[in-house]
């Protein structure tokens, strides 16, 4: 691999309390380059704040530390906050779990778009239009011109998330950060929208992170996976080999999936061993 | 089969009048014997949650023929059939009230029925989901998802129905916790007897705990079929193959060969 998209080296987020500091990311380590990296564990991991934490998006009063956390070599713990905007969308893009919340309700969904577009790049009105038409259809919406004009209430929760992605997309980032971009979804169009996702990636040679709970897609659509747990990657592996984990939290997780190809009834629980919180996570997490 | 515990005939159920009339529920005809467990699975907007509601008295607008437990019911119910019926919600953030402590909010179906020791039964309820006594003087955000979900079960539980409808039970839970209420709801049935209508959007979570299912399409039902011929994927509705397809993990081909089914 040549340059790292992203160097990720002892990442920590803590949040203050009244009952002290919680730690909600414990020192994780990752390189990512043009790949698709999923991020999976259970709620309370840490993945979400770690992918938010690339964008410097911790809520306040989260703290943020790291070793190393540089995108194409800059380093982002110490970059200004004018220079962090111009990063974030333009060469970073995150889309969110739900298109409800992320999408301006008092906006056509195709201003929104140009918006996005005309914030990065100093283009026309009208040229602002014709990429957003161009990106809706990309994105496979059918009748670009037709949604254009739509306000996200009158779309449907899977077009407004093709839309979130379209308006992700359209400044051209090397990096997106997906977060459960598609656990709102039914599973067929959740399909539809990891094929964009997919073919943008081939296409455009963008580096993906995306963080999600469901071992099964991350196992299918990935390239490599982090398996997080309590705020650490406790296993790192190929994501075609998760079904073969080591981890006995990875495994644990696995086998409480209910299968269709599996008739046992009982489904194992998984038992938390209270040293999975402190155990040094495997060498090849750490590459 | 003897007498089926819940009997649905050609149950149709529309929202709004007009240009605006929305059939949500369009014929819908099923049959749930005592003692199964019966899944209806489906997409946003197929109607599955619809039909739960409508059974259950939530939702009191709909037509055709709806008999629970031998008796025809009407849009409004009586108090002995919520004794008979129960229901538990998907969220569990959403479903308790949050200033009330799960002693009162047990306590209340049993004074609304008004049944005799009320001490003891919360006791046993809460026991019988897997908590504590100690549970019993806490408040819902004390509780972690998986055992809020426990405390909306033991609430359903404690007027000791005949029937159990859950709507996306576990759809809000960590896979770990979703395990064990699936396999609470499994030896809660066993022990009870109960008959359950679980509706869910995961094929494997209703192949794990039912024994027959329903697959629904905008209104419609489309295939009704034995959870042993779904595991053998003797599925004979395109839309149905189509969802076993798409619950197989991602897959750039098979995204390819989707499309929309009227």
């Amino acid at each position: 691999m040549s340059e790292p998209l992203l160097e990720v080296s002892n990442l920590r987020v803590s949040f203050p309390t009244r009952q002290g500091v919680t730690e909600a990311v414990r020192g994780v380590s990752f390189t990512l380059g043009r790949e698709k990296l999923g991020i999976v564990g259970e709620s309370g991991s840490g993945k979400s704040m770690t992918g938010r934490s690339i964008l410097g998006l911790v809520p306040p009063p989260g703290r943020v530390t790291a070793d190393r956390l540089a995108f194409r070599g800059e380093d982002l713990r110490t970059t200004s906050d004018k220079r962090l905007r111009a990063i974030r969308g333009s060469d970073i893009a995150m889309v969110m779990q739900d298109p409800k919340f992320s999408l301006n309700p008092v906006m056509t969904v195709g201003h929104q778009i140009a918006e996005a577009y005309r914030v990065h790049s100093r283009a026309s009105a009208r040229e602002a239009k014709r990429r957003a038409l161009e990106m809706l259809a990309a994105v496979r919406i059918r009748d670009p011109e037709r949604v254009y004009d739509r306000y996200p209430h009158e779309v449907s929760g899977g077009m407004g998330q093709r839309i979130m992605i379209a308006m992700m997309l359209i400044p051209d980032p090397a990096l997106l950060i997906a977060d459960e971009p598609t656990s709102a979804l039914d599973v067929t169009v959740q399909m539809q929208i990891l094929a964009i996702l997919d073919d943008l990636c081939g296409q455009r040679g963008m580096g993906m992170i995306f963080v999600s709970h469901d071992l099964n897609l991350v196992a299918s659509f990935c390239d490599r996976v982090l398996i997080m747990y309590a705020g650490r990657v406790v296993e790192s592996c190929r994501a075609a080999d998760l079904h073969n984990a080591r981890h006995p939290y990875t495994r644990g997780l696995l086998d409480s999936l209910p299968r269709l190809d599996d008739n046992r009834r009982d489904l194992p629980v998984l038992t938390r061993d209270p040293a999975w919180l402190t155990d040094g996570p495997a060498a090849e997490a750490q590459r | 089969m003897s007498a089926p515990m819940i009997d649905l005939q050609s149950l149709q159920v529309a929202f709004g009048h007009g240009a605006q009339r929305v059939v949500a529920v369009d014929g819908v005809s099923l049959r749930v014997a005592d003692g199964e467990c019966y899944g209806l699975v489906g997409e946003s907007g197929s109607g599955k949650s619809t039909v739960l509601r409508a059974v259950s008295g939530l939702n009191p607008d709909w037509t055709g023929r709806l008999s629970i437990g031998g008796t025809d019911q009407t849009a409004k119910r009586s108090k002995g059939f919520f004794k008979t019926c129960q229901m538990v919600f998907q969220d569990p953030y959403g479903s308790l009230h949050p200033r009330h402590s799960v002693d009162r909010i047990l306590a209340e179906p049993v004074a609304i029925h008004g049944l005799d020791d009320a001490d003891g039964r919360i006791d046993r309820a809460l026991r019988e989901v897997g908590l504590g006594p100690s549970f019993r003087f806490r408040y819902p955000h004390q509780l972690s998802g998986g055992q809020r979900q426990r405390v909306a079960i033991a609430r359903a539980l404690i007027l000791e129905p005949r029937v159990l409808l859950l709507d996306e039970p576990t759809s809000a839970l960590d896979v770990s916790v979703q395990a064990e209420i699936l396999n609470l709801l499994r030896r809660l049935r066993a022990a009870h007897g109960l008959t359950m209508v679980l509706v869910s959007h995961n094929l494997a979570v209703v192949a794990n705990l039912c024994d027959r299912l329903a697959v629904m399409n905008r209104g419609r039902l489309v295939e009704e079929l034995t959870v042993e011929a779904l595991r053998r994927g003797e599925a004979h509705q395109p839309y149905t193959r189509q969802l076993l397809r798409a619950s197989q993990g991602y897959d750039r081909a098979t995204a390819d060969s989707f499309r929309d089914f009227a």
